[in-house]
């Protein structure tokens, strides 16, 4: 930029031009903060918004004159992050809240997340996209209980399994324990060693007091034992990871061809990992065809690099098949693994229990597929991070899982790539987000050529035509021969009997009519026998077992 | 490559000599070994932009006018480059905004090639909603949720990108990129799907949709620095000029065409300009001297009011925003 010709005015223009561009070249860091109820979370982001001048007048006003003050000073800075009404009335955070400051540093994004139990997925969603982890640790609760509470380590386990590229403790409430460095240490030296079983590479630990400020902006003149930075300044200056993402073998997922006339064919996507080049020998997954970069196009003008996490256009040299939920990756360089089987951590988000046998759509960088789980190899404690039996997954549940899918994905492990690894799990009927996965490596698929699934049922969804059509779906990609019953020809009197011939061939019978009559009903249960449901849930486990008992 | 952009639309002439100052690039080219926020803020929104057209069957740009949206629609233009912009904007037309509003908006989508739909609710118009009548509240109610609930049906519309960022206000922190209504067009926080990495879940059932907020991470600074980066036009309201505006319940209100004055208001000569554009009767101005892109920025720097400070309905009530979000509003 310094090299283009500045229309300049005054010497204050000038100056103030150097700071506008200086504010152009500032980085972006994500973090999340996990606390609990008392470990003083919000006060300690308020805190950081107040002492770098990021709330404004009527906002401060605004708290000052809240009903509401549970700080037991003159405004409580926790109120500046509690969003929404419930909250602010039960004076907890119950969801993920997202806010943003600056310093002439960087700028910030802050994914502010609950910290009980019963949130873990709040804080592996705002974990999955975080630089730096802050746990907080409070230290007058570890001096009553003479150890790290559960909740810091659950916090602390949660920051490894997503995989944060760095963590900070913040040990609150210093003030408290009378600026003790004897408290700070045991505290220091508890988490230190927690870092290390948990594998954790980048680690600091800094003695703060959210409500004095201590430490948090400014460094605290009541610890002069302390000689590291202050929070912020650790925020300010810890590395960031973009450069180790571009080293990395070329990972481009398609994520639409964008082709506005007949001359142009262009492939819009992010560069997940590595770099792109024109001239570079690519190869397109699945169908493996080489052919070279053409051009990186843009808005801005063609590029001669791309690196993570730029959004570009490639043009190619040869006309491939290639379209989204395809990907490019380097002819030369590492290849992804490629399979329709792997195990993967998954975190569960949803009332509804994950069991074997359950067939979810899993979406997986810019591809969608059909995933079942085989089998839950283990569920982890989260509390003291050790493995357990588990037959099935509660919400807030984590477990290592294997999956079946009905097409093949092109992943990295999780741990060598976020980007890769990672997947969310989709329910196919309700749609809802019921899971995240991290995925740990391919396992061995199943038998190309296995029998036919055995048994049948017959499944009365109850007015619920698009249920009936995502189930039906579901069980012909597991492999189910399944029908839909509610075609017109078939009056309700023929229906028991329709249902009695396709068990006899092994198909499924499947209907949402809104009604049936008594006599329709009884006739169904004989034709059905004990495969006959009224509820998804419970048809899909009876179909998963009996899968089981034919291996 | 500012000349044409920045002069059908942009600030008076000798103002736009100097926001035509560099850099002049763009975003792309500003650093090529280290990544800027506003480098790693646009590939993350132009992902977005890509996911929704890639997966929703009819999507549709809800467009405001306002700087927020003029970003938003670089943003679209640059995502299908070489291609135009794959989907058709949406303009709520309250009758109430500014005349230069839609001055801009007319001459610069059509300069740009846009598609695009105005929709007004004109059973309310006809019937005189106005924010006297039926109070802030109620006057959105009728002519900005209702109108643009309507005119999503009546398109067909199963996603909408909106310029909402997460900055603005309390309940917004919380908003995900990818906002679930209902079949009715609500909002409920509760009941919002997980979001996480940069995986969004499109999935719908007939009727429901989806809000698509491809500038969430965005902070009102960095939208100036966008504008000012990329010389992207906005209203000309944005900029400090003497204009004729009274004080009205604390507040500077511009005096526009067919406004009723009240018997001790006299309107005068003010240097002031907007923050936020809304609807002329709700809107109010501030005292500045700023001129240019970066006088704005400086001014910003040294702020200490947020933005919606001067939009009436955020004030009704604690929590009005919340409220208004849940019926459907944006």
């Amino acid at each position: 930029m310094s090299t283009l010709p500045l229309v300049v005015d005054s010497p204050g223009e000038q100056r103030f031009r150097a700071f506008l561009d200086s504010h152009l070249e500032q980085e972006m860091l994500r973090f999340t903060t996990a606390g609990s109820v008392d470990d003083g979370k919000s006060t300690l982001i308020g805190r950081l918004l107040h002492d770098t001048k990021s709330v404004y007048e009527d906002q401060l006003a605004s708290i000052r004159a809240s009903r509401v003050n549970r700080s037991g000073g003159v405004m409580d800075l926790s109120l500046l992050t509690d969003g929404l009404k419930a909250e602010r009335e039960q004076g907890i955070t119950i969801d993920v809240a997202y806010r943003y400051f600056s310093t002439t540093k960087r700028k910030f994004i802050i994914a502010d997340t609950p910290g009980h139990e019963q949130y873990t997925r709040n804080m592996a969603t705002g974990a999955s996209t975080a630089d730096v982890a802050i746990v907080l640790i409070d230290a007058k609760a570890f001096m009553k209980l003479g150890q790290l509470l559960p909740q810091s380590r659950r916090h602390t386990y949660i920051a490894s399994l997503l995989r944060i590229p760095h963590v900070v403790a913040a040990v609150n409430k210093m003030d408290i324990v009378d600026y003790s460095e004897d408290v700070f240490d045991r505290i220091c030296a508890e988490f230190t060693e927690l870092a290390k079983q948990l594998g954790l590479k980048s680690v600091e630990v800094i003695p703060v007091s959210a409500l004095v400020g201590d430490n948090v902006v400014e460094r605290s003149a009541a610890m002069d034992w302390y000689a590291g930075p202050s929070l912020l300044e650790y925020l300010e200056t810890v590395p960031l990871t973009i450069s180790e993402a571009a080293a990395g073998p070329l990972r481009f997922p398609v994520q639409l061809v964008v082709r506005p006339n007949a001359e142009f064919r262009g492939f819009a996507g992010r560069v997940e990992r590595g770099e792109l080049h024109p001239g570079m020998r690519v190869r397109a997954l699945p169908s493996g065809r080489v052919t070279t970069v053409k051009k990186i196009v843009t808005y801005d003008g063609e590029l001669q690099v791309a690196s993570f996490p730029l959004s570009v256009t490639v043009e190619l040299e040869d006309e491939i098949d290639l379209s989204r939920g395809e990907m490019l990756v380097a002819e030369t360089q590492t290849a992804p693994q490629v399979s329709t089987a792997f195990r993967a951590m998954v975190v569960w988000m949803h009332e509804q229990p994950l069991v074997a046998g359950q067939t979810y759509l899993a979406k997986h960088t810019t591809r969608t597929v059909r995933a079942t789980v085989r089998r839950i190899r283990y569920g982890v404690d989260i509390q003291s991070t050790e493995h357990r039996e588990s037959s099935q997954l509660q919400m807030n549940d984590i477990a290592e899982v294997e999956f079946d899918t009905s097409l093949p994905l092109f992943f990295d492990a999780y741990t060598e790539n976020r980007e890769m690894g990672a997947l969310i799990l989709i329910d196919a009927v309700t749609n809802a987000t019921v899971g995240a996965g991290m995925i740990l490596a391919a396992v061995a698929a199943r038998e190309a050529n296995a029998s036919p699934a055995k048994g049948a049922a017959f499944i009365w969804l109850r007015g619920l035509p698009d249920a009936a059509v995502a189930m039906c779906e579901t069980l012909r990609a597991q492999g189910r021969a399944a029908v839909i019953v509610d075609d017109p020809l078939i009056p309700e009197g023929s229906l028991a009997g329709a249902v009695r011939a396709l068990q006899l061939a092994d198909v499924t019978a499947i209907s949402a009519r809104s009604e049936l009559g008594e006599t329709t009903i009884a006739a169904l249960r004989e034709a059905a026998g004990e495969a006959y449901f009224e509820a998804m849930d419970e048809a899909f486990s009876w179909l998963g077992s009996s899968m089981e008992e034919e291996k | 490559m500012g000349s044409i952009r920045g002069s059908s639309c942009g600030p008076p002439r000798e103002i736009t000599l100097v926001i035509e100052s560099p850099p002049s690039e763009g975003i792309a080219k500003l650093h090529q070994e280290r990544l800027s926020h506003l480098q790693a803020l646009e590939a993350e929104s132009l992902y977005i932009l890509r996911e929704a057209v890639a997966e929703f069957a009819r999507p549709v740009m809800l467009y405001s006018i306002g700087k927020d949206s003029s970003v938003m629609l670089r943003l679209a233009q640059k995502a299908f480059y070489p291609g135009k912009i794959p989907f058709p904007l949406l303009h709520i037309d309250t009758s109430y905004k500014f005349p230069e509003m839609i001055t801009f908006r007319d001459t610069y989508t059509k300069e740009i090639g846009a598609d695009l739909i105005v929709h007004r609710n004109e059973a309310a118009i006809a019937d005189g909603a106005s924010p006297w009548k039926l109070g802030t509240q109620n006057c959105c109610g009728a002519l900005k949720t209702r109108s643009l609930l309507d005119a999503l049906e009546a398109g067909g519309f199963d996603a909408a990108f909106g310029g909402a960022r997460r900055d603005e206000e309390k309940s917004r922190a919380k908003e995900r990129v990818y906002s679930f209504r209902d079949a009715a067009g609500q909002w409920d926080p509760k009941n919002q799907r997980p979001e996480l990495w940069s995986l969004y879940n499109s999935r719908l059932r007939k009727g429901e949709s989806i809000r698509v907020f491809p500038l969430s991470n965005w902070t009102e600074l960095d939208i100036w620095l966008y504008l000012y980066a990329e010389q992207i036009p906005i209203v000309p309201l944005y900029y400090a000029e003497e204009r004729l505006a009274v004080i009205r319940g604390g507040a500077i209100t511009l005096v526009y065409e067919g406004m009723r004055l009240l018997p001790e208001e006299k309107p005068e000569l003010m240097k002031v300009r907007m923050r936020s554009l809304g609807c002329a009767p709700c809107t109010g101005a501030i005292r500045s001297d700023a001129e240019t892109l970066p006088q704005i920025i400086e001014e910003l720097i040294g702020f200490r009011r947020s933005e919606r400070e001067g939009r009436a309905i955020d004030h009704d009530e604690e929590g009005s925003m919340e409220l208004k979000k849940r019926e459907g509003y944006f």
